[in-house]
């Protein structure tokens, strides 16, 4: 499906929980258990990024990393209950606390599309939406908290920098105003509703079995919206116009693992990926979505199990012999590291990524990068 | 490999692969605190755990499943058909317990009604390949019923030697 083969940066071993690239491709940031890791990488992309910086200040792991759409300012939120933001001043880059005054894990952070303020959500059940102070300088923030019940799992902002989608380890997805007065401009009447004070409830969804919502995303338009949940579904919602009933909410059932994120290319295309360790496009419309194709082949875990020697009558000599000789590893070694027999031993997957998928970001317009829990981050062209 | 032993172990195999895709979750009770939500009283927030399973391929031998957010707890009954396979299974496990901070994902205590339990968190799931880990406890099952059997068949081997040794001189 896929002309170009997929660029793969091995950058570590360790979990890579979220990762960016800055608007101009040049940067990379990537986390890395309690700090963050910025490389620089360079337009001829087979290159392996060079480490440029690595940033040091959050004292438990960071679960997510941004880059502020003007591409100077990198924003990072961590378990230790912090965000932060950081600014380059020629030589380093300098952190700001930012006062969520939130006493749970901070767990997504996301700039809006005009940089002029971003999104925190936490296990503190609220999403801060933090912006800039200039008479105090620093960035405080307001609390969306009403009808959240649970962890806030993920975050999207409207392309109109007012409506922000989250999603939540209840099974909810919420869209939410996040005007703030002297900062934001009066948007334009969206689907979604017309009168927008802060934290106006314009939208409450729950997926049909009540799984854990792993990642929300509104579509380049804006117009509708999209999420993935723990159930392995992807949900697509239409929404009719203020007050009214959603026009469709598609719920595609898929056979494979929960996904974790995903990324839409189009308003009628979109890729996901997760615990399966491949993407998958799917594309569709108000009326129905289908798969299209998976971008790797794949086997099935499940039903291709390597057939242990032991399992016919034919070889049962082989197979006492072998437990024969395991037996006597047993004895003398005790169990640990036990080579396993026959052809089982080096079974590895047949994709790129040796681990779930943790994130999806779009690339260009035909080319996504995803990042692992392997501690790879792999650009493929879709 | 008897005949039933092979659609009870895929089952077990699908389960697990199923319930064995978790993710780092950091305490929404207590502060900076990232703790398996399976091991810790969820009243407050039922929402993290996902239904247990059993499954079972007869009465005596079962495997309990019990999945959540970040964490998985899996917990064997071994097969013990006698008095004697029941003191092995005990000695066994008791050997291998005691050990539990070699094995990773062993539980020191196994659950109620069940042999041995293993917790698997999200931390074991970033080191290593969960393939590797649902491999790991399959042939873990597949081994022990033939361990046990196999002990078995030595101590009773090694009593018919004894007993002959003390009975001869009697002849």
């Amino acid at each position: 499906m896929s002309s170009e083969s997929p660029i793969v940066y091995q950058l570590g071993h360790l979990p890579i929980k979220d990762h960016v690239f800055s608007p101009d491709r040049g940067l990379l940031a990537i986390t890395k258990d309690n700090e963050v890791e910025v490389y620089q990488v360079s337009s001829n992309l087979s290159v392996r990024p060079k480490l440029f910086t690595t940033l040091k200040g959050h004292d438990k792991t960071v679960t997510s990393v941004d880059i502020s759409p003007d591409g100077t300012r990198i924003l990072t939120c961590s378990q230790d209950r912090n965000a932060l933001v950081w600014e380059f001043d020629g030589q380093d880059y300098k952190p700001t606390l930012v006062l969520l005054r939130i006493n749970r894990a901070a767990t997504v952070c996301k700039w809006s599309p005009n940089g002029q303020k971003f999104a925190v959500g936490s296990s503190d059940r609220v999403i801060a939406i933090c912006y800039y102070e200039a008479e105090n300088d620093w960035w405080v923030s307001k609390h969306l908290k009403k009808p959240l019940k649970s962890t806030i799992t993920s975050l999207s902002w409207h392309p109109n920098n007012v409506l922000i989608a989250s999603g939540s380890t209840d099974g909810h997805v919420r869209v939410f105003s996040s005007f703030i007065k002297g900062i934001d401009e009066k948007p334009e009447p969206t689907v979604w509703g017309s009168k927008l004070p802060f934290q106006t409830l314009c939208g409450d969804f729950i997926n049909e079995t009540g799984a854990w919502i792993h990642d929300v995303s509104f579509s380049p338009d804006g117009d509708s919206l999209g999420f993935v949940s723990h159930d392995s579904t992807i949900g697509i919602i239409y929404p009719e116009g203020e007050g009214l009933p959603p026009k469709s909410i598609i719920n595609v059932k898929t056979e494979y693992l929960p996904f974790k994120s995903f990324v839409f290319l189009t308003n009628n295309k979109l890729v996901v990926g997760g615990h399966n360790c491949n993407l998958i496009v799917f594309e569709g419309d108000e009326s129905d979505w289908k798969e299209s194709f998976k971008v790797e082949s794949q086997k099935d875990l499940i039903n291709d199990v390597p057939v242990h020697g032991n399992g016919d009558e034919d070889d049962e000599e082989i197979s006492s012999h072998q437990a024969l000789n395991m037996f006597k590893q047993m004895d003398l070694k005790g169990r640990v590291n036990k080579p396993t027999n026959g052809a089982g031993g080096s079974k590895a997957l047949t994709t790129i990524h040796q681990n779930t998928i943790a994130s999806i970001k779009l690339f260009s317009a035909n080319k996504v990068s995803t990042s692992g829990i392997d501690g790879k981050v792999v650009i493929f062209t879709v | 490999m008897s005949q039933s032993l092979k659609p009870y172990l895929t089952a077990v195999r699908s389960s697990l692969t199923a319930a064995i895709c978790v993710e780092d979750f950091s305490s929404q009770l207590v502060e900076r605190h990232n703790r398996p939500e399976i091991e810790v009283d969820n009243t407050h927030n039922p929402e993290l755990i996902l239904n247990p399973m059993v499954i079972a391929r007869n009465e005596n031998e079962k495997i309990l499943i019990e999945p959540s957010i970040n964490s998985v707890r899996v917990s064997i009954k071994i097969k013990q058909a006698d008095e004697i396979e029941q003191i092995l299974v005990h000695k066994f496990t008791r050997f291998l317990t005691s050990r539990a901070e070699n094995f990773f994902i062993l539980r020191r205590v196994p659950i109620k009604g069940y042999d041995i339990s293993f917790l698997i968190t999200n931390f074991h799931t970033e080191q290593m390949l969960k393939d590797k880990l649902v491999d790991f406890i399959i042939e873990f099952m597949e081994d022990v019923d033939k361990e046990i059997s196999e002990m078995k068949l030595f101590l009773n081997a090694r009593a018919r030697v004894i007993a002959e040794a003390y009975l001869t001189p009697f002849d």
